[in-house]
């Protein structure tokens, strides 16, 4: 069947549906680490990252994904993380980002 | 014989005044429209960022304005102004020898935004309304239940042309900090979402809450707009915004929409500058004569300022401007008696 293609398909919806996703892994990740609640969004980690300036990797938007129960592909994404710690030294709110990277990793590996 | 100055509007600010320019040797006479002084903050639970109780602040203005003896009229308003005194609504003028302007702010009517539903839908409610439950002591669903999930959105009625609002409000963010935690005591299991557009932490200890509220509260800050709120068939609110962060559109159902409704300009404020020829800001609220120098007078010598009647502001601003006020009319009865 993958074989044939009429041109189109079906497109998951983009939303973020509070109500249909499961906030459990979430609400584990801020519970161990309430200071990832105090990120203002400011982009210091995403900027400062090797990573994230040689392939398509955000560390502020998965994280930010994360926490609103969006875990697809967080892992995944989490693995082009190579835990140099820049980010940690350039957070404006002190937030161990290094340690955000691996508890989400922990957490979510098995999702 | 004491110099007279008229002041319009017993709220904070006008009480400061009085308070001030009577240790000053002046005699002062406070104009109010309600029955009661007090102004807006009489209808306010706690004070950000100290959650002190408005009271606290309160009742020691009006204490001091019965012992002190300051004459009150209150359930009367000023219709018409000059230097030289105030006419009422009634006809009656009160001639003086200095005006103070401290008639305040209007609360926006969250109604005007209709995508939020307020006054349609149950449990969409305004900052105010919130004060309110908390003063009645009960903050609860309209069928009596608490709450599981609760949201709090930001400029409502700032920073929007589509209600010809396009000022700041100033106030609101901490205010949604302050409620949200409030919200979040109350109801230790419920989850509550702010949604902001930016936070404007302003003021001394503002930014520190805020801090708080995501650490220790674990409120869910969301940078988005609510574009609108829609009933549930089980009863509860369904909102829509854009999660900006992520650059993903988000939905959710919640039990009780809080709309921060921003400080907008009086409508009779056209009216008192037309009759003493002053001048209106472009949105609406009073221009004071220089932004730094001159904050508290008007353009016109004679008539001052005091509080939100020229901006939105703090309560604590507004209580340190008062100060500014009574000085600056010291300053020009120092100067006409000579």
């Amino acid at each position: 069947m993958s074989g044939l293609r009429f041109g189109y398909g079906i497109n998951r919806p983009r939303a973020i549906d509070i109500d249909s996703n499961d906030l459990r892994k979430s609400n584990e990740i801020l519970r161990e680490m309430p200071e990832l609640q105090t990120c203002i969004g400011c982009g210091s980690c995403t900027a400062s990252c090797t990573a994230g300036n040689l392939t398509e990797f955000n560390f502020r938007r998965v994280h930010t994904l994360v926490r609103r129960g969006e875990y697809r592909s967080a892992y995944e994404e989490m693995n082009k993380c190579m835990l140099c710690g820049k980010c940690r030294l350039v957070c404006p709110r002190g937030i161990n980002t290094r340690g955000v990277a691996m508890l989400i990793k922990r957490k979510l590996g098995d999702f | 014989m004491k110099p007279k100055v008229v002041i319009a509007g017993g709220g904070a600010a006008g009480m400061a005044v009085a308070l001030r320019l009577e240790r000053l040797g002046v005699e002062p006479v406070i104009v109010e429209r309600e029955e009661r002084l007090g102004g807006k903050v009489r209808g306010w639970h706690k004070l950000f960022p100290t959650f002190t109780p408005a009271a606290e602040v309160l009742d020691p203005l009006v204490a001091q304005i019965g012992r002190r003896g300051i004459e009150c009229r209150t359930g009367a308003a000023v219709e018409a102004l000059s230097e030289h005194g105030v006419k009422l609504a009634s006809g009656q003028t009160i001639e003086a020898d200095a005006v103070v302007v401290a008639t305040g702010f209007t609360l926006f009517d969250a109604r005007r935004k209709e995508e939020y539903g307020y006054g349609i839908y149950d449990n969409v409610v305004t900052s105010a309304d919130l004060e309110r439950m908390m003063n009645e002591g009960a903050v609860r669903l309209a069928d009596g239940s608490t709450p599981r999930r609760i949201a709090l959105l930001h400029c409502v009625g700032s920073r929007d042309e589509k209600v010809c609002q396009r000022h700041c409000s100033k106030v609101c963010c901490i205010t949604g900090v302050k409620q949200a935690i409030e919200l979040k005591k109350m109801f230790p299991e419920a989850d509550v979402f702010n949604f902001y557009m930016d936070i404007r932490m302003f003021g001394a200890g503002y930014e520190e809450l805020y801090r708080e509220a995501q650490q220790s509260y674990n409120i869910h800050f969301v940078r988005g707009r609510i574009s609108e709120a829609s009933p549930m068939i089980n009863g509860r609110i369904q909102i829509k915004a854009e999660d900006t962060l992520t650059g993903r559109p988000l939905r959710m159902s919640i039990d009780m929409l809080v709309l921060l409704a921003g400080m907008r300009a009086n409508d009779d404020n056209a009216a008192l500058a037309a009759s003493a020829g002053l001048a209106l800001a472009p949105n609406g609220f009073m221009q004071s004569a220089d932004p730094f120098l001159g904050a508290v007078r008007s353009p016109r010598r004679g008539i001052f300022y005091a509080g939100a009647v020229t901006a939105p502001k703090s309560l604590a601003d507004t209580l340190a401007e008062a100060s500014l006020t009574a000085d600056a009319v010291m300053d020009y009865l120092n100067s006409v008696q000579r």
